[in-house]
């Protein structure tokens, strides 16, 4: 359970980036893998990002595939049921496409690997004056999500105890999953509600300006990392359009 | 470049003393309700006092606690009377307020547990540079000794709770209210809530209010003892003790029977952990036995619980049904975990430490009926077990109500019931008087020897010492 627990992170190189130059960067990624179709662009982004695995303290195969997972097989079903479901996607389509989708998630999972969500919540309040209320309230709340993990097995156990299981009958188990997910639901409510009393007793959102312990800085380094971005991005782009792959998405 | 908003100068939380708590002829009813949950309370607490509030599970105490909160707005929520903090209404006074409420998981906030202390003065708009010397200061005087870097999860109930009441204690409060502190906790994890509470209070620079059930362990902590009684305060002269819960209680005697469930070695180590949850274990369960199971911290007696329940099979070693538990399973023999959950229920009934976990059902009839349905009796049949249950149990008037309305003793009986209403040979229970206040223990316990009485065979994993001292037969340590 306790891989599950939302902690500090650990100390890695690309933790040493701000969290909202990361967030920066993965916008950029972003734009660039959404205007086109083809297979270059999202290659060698995919490369670039997968150098970045050891900054994020992932240099297990078994760490790479804890994280990444339930992305690459939602990456590789994209891609096949693509091919299938088109009359004229051919399978290099279906790559491209799966390719696209590991490229738009992989920085997401770098971020979550390597940040400390207390300084993502600094950053994004000091740098992009995003509201305490939503930065800090959200980061609470995402400390109650292991509880939940565990609550979940309680709960389901709970269940046998009182002669209620779906046995092999595939109905029966999803009614039961159903069941389980809201009695689930009712206590992660009564929780939140009693940590959000917690929150005010400490006078969260009280009306004061609120002033950060910690403070969050952007260095040389997150410049750096910002424009070695941009040039990954620019130098796939301009490959893609100098072999001729290059299929705009719009206005092409 | 650093940056932090402008700090505004002496934020109201973080000046000024003790502040007092006046109450004259109080009353609350909530919305839903026809009566009061407080009727006429006189209520003062000089600045600097210390009181302990105590009463049983649904004399009031925590709509009290609530009012002086400043947390009764609800619509419908009737309050007469005056009530003030510190000469002002409770919300207002709000600031000067430090509050240590139950539930060690849902009162942090941050991920290390310097941070955690922070947070408040943060609120509070303290400059960067006063932050960190009172986080320092306050984590001193709780006694909290991992520093400031400490990952907030990894930390026990015991810790956690220190760390909350620094969290409070770094924004200097008037008034430190406390909320059951310990009722979550096991009794290490207790002893070092209370330890910590007894550093913070020595200066008298904060009133304090502790609000709990089980008065004993505040007494040396405490200046004076107020007792709700049918929504009134009683209050108790110095040297008053609580009557021991286990006074003049009498309970049914019980023959021994054969063994019916018995665990062989039996051992549980989770998945991608190395140490053992529970090292291999050896116990039998006789009817008209209560055996139980202890151990001073830790789960293990909980996934020994477990084990017996048949709701996890061993790693190593093995537990066994006796023959004549088993007959007529349609599935995995003498081995209870491999048991259809149908032919579980009526062998071997299971009580959880959270009653709440096991409530399926919007109306306790329905709750109760379940059981018996599930296990194929018919609904006339299922419905009459259930009304003799509620009569039993005296909770007939709630019928129709929702298991998740009751009161907190309410819903440990009725926990209990449920679990007899298939009429189980074995019972398995997980801290059943945990959080209980004296009455609902005595209930428990009388319910429990009357089962006893009846041929059944009784594991009981708890932390209670009073528990095991009236209705033990057999002990396990762990």
């Amino acid at each position: 359970m306790t891989s599950l627990a939302v902690g500090p992170a650990p100390d890695v190189a690309l933790a040493r980036i701000n969290p909202v130059t990361q967030l920066a960067a993965i916008l950029v990624v972003t734009v660039v893998l959404l205007s086109s179709l083809d297979l270059v662009t999202p290659s060698i982004v995919v490369a670039a990002e997968l150098c970045l695995l050891p900054a994020a303290g992932l240099t297990s195969p078994r760490a790479v595939w804890s994280r990444t997972w339930p992305l690459l097989t939602s990456a590789a079903s994209v891609g096949v049921v693509n091919v299938l479901l088109s009359d004229d996607a051919p399978p290099l389509a279906g790559a491209a496409l799966a390719l696209r989708v590991v490229g738009l998630a992989l920085p997401g999972v770098l971020l979550v690997a390597s940040t400390d969500p207390v300084l993502l919540a600094d950053a994004l309040t000091v740098h992009w004056r995003v509201p305490p209320r939503f930065a800090y309230g959200a980061l609470a709340a995402l400390r109650l999500v292991p509880l939940l993990v565990v609550e979940f097995e309680s709960v389901r156990l709970a269940r046998r105890t009182r002669g209620v299981e779906g046995g092999s009958n595939p109905v029966a188990q999803a009614r039961l999953f159903a069941g389980t997910g809201f009695a689930l639901l009712v206590g992660a409510v009564r929780r939140g509600s009693r940590l959000a009393t917690a929150m005010d007793a400490r006078g969260f959102d009280s009306g004061v300006p609120r002033t950060n312990a910690r403070g969050s800085s952007l260095h040389a380094r997150d410049a750096v990392f910002l424009a070695g971005t941009v040039l990954v991005c620019g130098v796939a782009v301009t490959a893609s359009i100098s072999t001729g792959a290059w299929q705009p998405l719009f206005g092409g | 470049m650093t940056s932090t908003s402008g700090a505004r100068a002496a934020p109201d939380a973080t000046a000024g003393g003790p502040v007092g708590v006046v109450a004259r002829g109080l009353a609350v009813r909530h919305g839903s309700r026809r009566s009061w949950a407080l009727t006429g309370v006189d209520l003062v607490v000089e600045p600097g006092e210390r009181v302990l509030l105590t009463g049983a599970s649904g004399s009031g105490k925590s709509t009290l606690l609530a009012a002086v909160a400043g947390l009764l707005h609800d619509e419908g929520t009737e309050v007469t009377g005056e009530l003030t903090v510190g000469g002002r209404p409770p919300a207002a006074s709000r600031g000067r307020l430090g509050m240590l409420a139950q539930d060690p998981d849902s009162q942090l906030v941050m991920t290390r547990a310097g941070d955690d202390v922070a947070f408040g003065l943060e609120n509070a708009g303290l400059p960067p540079e006063q932050i960190w010397p009172r986080v320092d200061e306050a984590m001193a005087a709780v006694g909290f000794v991992h520093g400031r870097d400490r990952p907030t999860h990894a930390l026990s109930g015991g810790e956690k709770q220190r760390l909350v009441l620094a969290g409070a204690l770094a924004r200097r409060p008037g008034l430190l209210l406390l909320d059951e502190p310990t009722s979550q906790l096991d009794p290490g994890g207790a002893a070092l809530v209370r330890d910590a509470v007894a550093r913070v209070v020595a200066d008298r620079a904060a009133t304090v209010l502790v609000v709990d059930h089980d008065a004993a362990p505040w007494l040396p902590l405490v200046d004076r003892v107020v007792e709700l009684v049918d929504g009134g305060l009683v209050e108790h002269g110095t040297g008053w003790r609580p009557a021991p819960r286990a006074a003049g209680l009498r309970l049914p005697a019980a023959t021994a029977g054969p063994v019916l469930l018995a665990a062989d070695a039996a051992g549980y180590t989770y998945r991608g952990t190395a140490v053992p949850a529970l090292r291999p274990t050896d116990a039998a369960l006789r009817a008209g036995r209560v055996l139980a199971v202890t151990r001073p911290n830790g789960t293990g007696k909980s996934t020994l619980a477990l084990l017996l329940a048949g709701l996890r099979a061993p790693t190593t070693g093995r537990v066994d049904a006796a023959a004549g538990l088993a007959s007529g399973v349609r599935r995995g023999g003498t081995a209870p975990h491999r048991w259809r959950a149908a032919d579980l229920v009526t062998r071997i009934g299971t009580v959880f430490q959270n009653p709440e976990q096991q409530f399926l059902t919007g109306r306790l009839r329905d709750e109760l009926a379940l059981g018996p349905l599930r296990s194929g009796e018919h609904a006339a049949a299922a419905r009459a077990t259930a009304d003799g249950l509620l009569e039993r149990l005296g909770l007939t008037e709630f019928a129709d109500a929702n298991p998740f309305t009751l009161s907190g003793g309410q819903k440990r009986r009725l926990s209990v019931a449920t679990a007899l209403a298939t009429s189980p040979e074995v019972l398995v229970l997980d801290e059943p008087t945990f959080g209980q206040d004296a009455r609902t223990w005595r209930e428990v316990v009388t319910l429990l020897a009357e089962q006893r009485a009846a041929g059944r065979a009784i594991a009981i994993v708890t932390h209670d010492a009073d528990l095991v001292d009236v209705l033990a037969d057999e002990r396990i340590r762990l």
